[in-house]
C-alpha cells in the first residue's frame, strides 16, 4: 500500500515537472523581431524558456548566462566576439546552446578566452554549432553531465602560443563529446582531471600540437575517433583505466609526432585501432598492464616503441605490416608479452597447418636497438651492412631482448571484425562499470 | 673521333653478343615488373628498386667491367699496335662497357615503369633521381673496374680486388661509419656523418634517396640537418660534384696506368 502511494506521489511530481517544460515559452530575437539583442531577451525570459535567435550578427563581449535557457539558432546566426574577449560565459545549469556560429573570441596570453565557456555547471548541451577562428572554442571547467556534440570547430592560427584548444575540459565529470570535427587549434581535444567521460566519433585533424591531449583523466573512453595529421598526434598521460576502441591514428608524421604517446598509463585497453603512416605508432613509457589487442599497424616508421620501464603489457592479435621498424626498445630486458600477432616480415613456416608459425618471431631488430640509442645512425638504413647484422642477430640473438619474442605468430593477416567486436566489448566494459 | 666511334661500336657489338647483358636487362625487368604487379604501390616499388640498385649495380658493374677488360686483353694489345692514341682506345673501351650496362638498366627498370606510368606520376622526381643514381653508380664502378684490372696483370688478383672494393664500399664502409657513430655518440656527429657519406658513392646515393622517402622525420634533429643539406641547392651541388669526383679520380688513375702500361 505504502509503495502504491509513493508511486502516485512520484507520478504526480513527474507530471508537475513535465508540465513545467510544457508551459515554457519561446522568444524570438533578431532584426525583424521585438527583441534585437540577446541581453534584453535574457532579462525577460523565465527559467527553461527558449530564445530563438534569428540570422544576423550579434556582438557579444563576455556575455553571462546565469539562468537555465535554451539558446537556439535558426538559420545559423553569428555571435561575434570581435577578437577582444570571450563570447559566452555560462554560469547556470541546464543551458542548451544550439545551431549558432561563434567567431573571433579574442586571443589572450592571460585569460583562456573561449567562444563558449561553461564554468561550474551541470546538465548543459552544446550542440550543432559552428566555431570559427576562436582562441578556445568550447571550454568546460568543473562541469558535469554535459554533452558537446555535432559541432564544427576550426581555427587558422599558425603558432601554438596564438592558439587555444578546440574542446578544453578541466576538472569535469561525465561529459559526452561526440560527432565533433575539430581543425587547426592548438590541441583538438584537451582533458585534464576529467573523470568517466566519453569521446566518440570525433574527427580531430590538422591541429598544431595534439589531436587529443589527455592527462590525469581516469576511467575515460574514446572510440570511433579519427586523429589525422596533427602536429604531434595524440598524447595520453598519467591516467588509469582508459579505453581506446576503434580509433584511427593517421599520418601524424614528424620528428616529434606520435600516433599515441602513452606515458604513465595503466590498466587500459587499446583495441581495434588503426595506426597508419605515423612516425611512431604507439610510444609506451612507464606503462603497465595495457592490453593492446586487434590493432592494425600499417606503414609506420616505428609501429611500437616500448620503453624498458613498461611492464606487463600484452600485444595480441595485431597486424604489423610495412613498418620501417615493428618493435623497438631501449633495453635488453623485457617484461611484456607478444602473442599471436601477424608480422608481415615473418619468414617462418607452418608445417602442421594450424595457422600459427612453428618458429618464434623476434620483432626487435638489432638495427632498431642501435637506432634507439643513437638516432643519427639511422642514416645507415637500407644499407647492406645493416641487413647483414640484422640477419646475424636474428640467427644468434645476443643484444636483442631474449624474452621479447612472439612464440606463435599468426601466418595470415588477421581480419578484424571491427564493428561487432568493438561494440560488444565496449558495452561489456560499460556494464562492468 | 672516328676511331673512338669505331672502337666503341665494335665493343658494343661484342658486349651485346654476350648473354650476360641480356640476363642483366631481364633481371631488372623481372624485378621491377614483378614488384609493380605484386604491390601496385609505387612507393614500395621504388624503395625495393633502390635496394636493388644500391647492391646489384655496383656489384655487376665492377665485376662485369673487370671480366670485360681481361677478356679484351688481346684486342687491346692488337689495337695498341695501330696508330691510335691510348686515350681514344681507353675511352672506346670504357664507352663499350658502360653504355650497354646503363642501357640495360634503363630499359630493364624503365620499361615496366613506362607500362605503369600513371602509378608513378607523382613520384617522377624520385624516379628521375633513382635512375640518375643507377647511371652514376654504373659509371663510377666501371671506372673502378678499369683501374683495378689495368693495375693488376694477374686476373685472379684483379678479380678478388674488385670484389673487395665492392665489399668495402657497400658493407665495410658502413660498418666503419656505425663504429664511429657509436663510439663518438656524445659528440654532435651531423656534419661528420654528412662528410662521411660524401666519401662513399653508394652511401651518397642511398642517403639522398631515403631522405626523399620521408625517412628524415624519423631521425629528428639529424634528419633535419640532412634534409637541409641534401635538400638545398648547395647540397645537390656538392653531392653532384662528389659523384663526379668519384668518376674522375679513378678514371684519371686508370688512364695514367693505361698510358704507361706495356701490354
Amino acid at each position: 500500500m505504502n509503495r502504491i502511494s509513493a508511486y502516485i506521489v512520484f507520478s504526480f511530481l513527474v507530471t508537475l515537472a513535465s508540465s513545467d517544460t510544457v508551459i515554457s515559452k519561446s522568444i524570438n530575437i533578431g532584426a525583424n523581431f521585438e527583441y534585437k539583442e540577446v541581453s534584453t531577451a535574457l532579462q525577460i525570459v523565465d527559467r527553461f524558456d527558449t530564445i530563438n535567435v534569428h540570422p544576423g550578427k550579434y556582438l557579444l563581449n563576455n556575455f553571462l548566462i546565469s539562468k537555465p535557457v535554451v539558446l537556439k539558432g535558426i538559420g545559423k546566426p553569428v555571435f561575434d566576439g570581435s577578437g577582444k574577449n570571450q563570447i559566452l560565459l555560462i554560469r547556470s545549469d541546464s543551458v542548451t546552446i544550439e545551431g549558432i556560429t561563434f567567431q573571433n573570441a579574442g586571443i589572450s596570453f592571460i585569460n583562456d578566452n573561449a567562444a563558449v565557456k561553461l564554468d561550474s555547471v551541470k546538465h548543459c548541451k552544446v550542440i550543432n554549432n559552428i566555431f570559427k577562428n576562436n582562441f578556445f572554442a568550447v571550454y568546460l571547467a568543473e562541469t558535469s553531465n554535459t554533452k558537446i556534440s555535432g559541432n564544427t570547430i576550426s581555427a587558422s592560427s599558425k603558432r601554438e602560443t596564438y592558439s587555444g584548444n578546440g574542446i578544453h575540459l578541466w576538472y569535469c565529470k561525465n561529459i559526452l563529446i561526440e560527432n565533433n570535427s575539430i581543425r587547426g587549434h592548438r590541441d583538438g581535444i584537451y582533458f585534464e582531471f576529467v573523470k568517466e567521460s566519453v569521446i566518440k566519433n570525433n574527427i580531430s585533424q590538422g591541429n598544431l600540437r595534439y589531436g587529443l591531449h589527455f592527462m590525469f583523466s581516469d576511467k575515460c573512453s574514446y572510440y570511433g575517433n579519427t586523429f589525422k595529421h596533427n602536429g604531434a598526434g595524440v598524447a595520453v598521460m598519467f591516467t588509469n583505466n582508459v579505453q581506446m576502441y576503434n580509433n584511427k591514428f593517421i599520418e601524424n608524421w614528424g620528428s616529434a609526432s606520435y600516433g599515441i604517446l602513452l606515458k604513465e598509463i595503466s590498466d587500459s585497453n587499446i583495441r581495434n585501432n588503426l595506426f597508419y603512416k605515423n612516425s611512431s605508432g604507439i610510444y609506451l613509457e612507464g606503462c603497465n598492464r595495457i592490453s593492446i589487442f586487434y590493432n592494425d599497424f600499417i606503414e609506420n616508421g616505428w609501429a611500437v616503441r616500448l620503453m624498458a620501464n613498461s611492464m606487463d603489457n600484452k600485444f595480441e592479435r595485431n597486424n604489423f605490416i610495412g613498418n620501417s621498424f615493428d618493435v623497438t626498445t631501449n633495453n635488453i630486458k623485457n617484461y611484456n608479452v607478444f602473442k599471436n600477432n601477424y608480422w608481415a616480415e615473418y619468414k617462418g613456416y607452418d608445417l602442421n597447418r594450424d595457422g600459427f608459425g612453428d618458429i618464434p618471431y623476434r620483432p626487435v631488430k638489432l638495427f632498431s636497438l642501435i637506432v634507439e640509442q643513437n638516432r643519427p645512425s639511422l642514416i645507415l638504413m637500407r644499407s647492406l651492412f645493416v641487413e647483414l647484422i640484422n640477419f646475424a642477430e636474428r640467427a644468434f640473438p645476443v643484444f636483442t631482448p631474449e624474452t621479447l619474442i612472439d612464440e606463435s605468430p599468426i601466418m595470415k593477416k588477421i581480419k578484424h571484425d571491427k564493428a561487432s567486436q568493438t561494440a560488444k566489448e565496449f558495452w561489456a566494459f560499460e556494464s562492468a562499470q | 673521333m672516328k676511331e673512338l666511334l669505331k672502337i666503341s661500336k665494335y665493343q658494343l657489338n661484342d658486349v651485346r653478343r654476350s648473354k650476360w647483358i641480356i640476363i642483366y636487362t631481364l633481371f631488372f625487368f623481372a624485378v621491377t615488373y614483378g614488384l609493380i604487379n605484386f604491390t601496385k604501390e609505387p612507393s614500395k616499388v621504388l624503395i625495393t628498386l633502390l635496394n636493388v640498385i644500391l647492391i646489384i649495380i655496383p656489384l655487376v658493374s665492377i665485376i662485369f667491367g673487370t671480366v670485360y677488360l681481361y677478356n679484351n686483353k688481346n684486342n687491346i694489345t692488337f689495337l695498341s699496335a695501330q696508330p691510335l692514341k691510348r686515350e681514344v682506345l681507353f675511352a672506346g673501351m670504357y664507352i663499350g662497357l658502360v653504355l650497354p650496362l646503363v642501357a640495360s638498366f634503363i630499359v630493364g627498370a624503365g620499361l615496366p615503369i613506362i607500362i605503369y606510368i600513371p602509378l608513378f606520376i607523382e613520384y617522377s622526381g624520385i624516379l628521375i633521381l633513382l635512375l640518375f643514381a643507377g647511371i652514376m653508380l654504373t659509371l663510377i664502378f666501371g671506372c673502378l673496374a678499369f683501374y683495378v684490372s689495368i693495375k693488376n696483370e694477374d686476373k685472379l688478383k684483379g678479380f678478388g680486388l674488385s670484389i673487395f672494393v665492392w665489399l668495402l664500399l657497400s658493407v665495410l664502409y658502413d660498418g666503419l661509419v656505425m663504429f664511429i657513430m657509436y663510439n663518438f655518440s656524445e659528440y654532435p656527429l651531423e656534419e661528420t656523418s654528412i662528410a662521411l657519406s660524401l666519401l662513399n658513392p653508394i652511401d651518397l646515393a642511398r642517403i639522398t634517396l631515403i631522405l626523399k622517402f620521408d625517412i628524415s622525420a624519423l631521425m629528428g634533429y639529424t634528419g633535419a640537418v640532412f634534409n637541409n643539406f641534401f635538400g638545398g641547392s648547395w647540397g645537390i651541388y656538392i653531392s653532384s660534384v662528389s659523384m663526379l669526383f668519384w668518376i674522375i679520380v679513378p678514371m684519371y688513375f686508370a688512364l695514367r696506368n693505361f698510358r704507361k702500361k706495356d701490354f
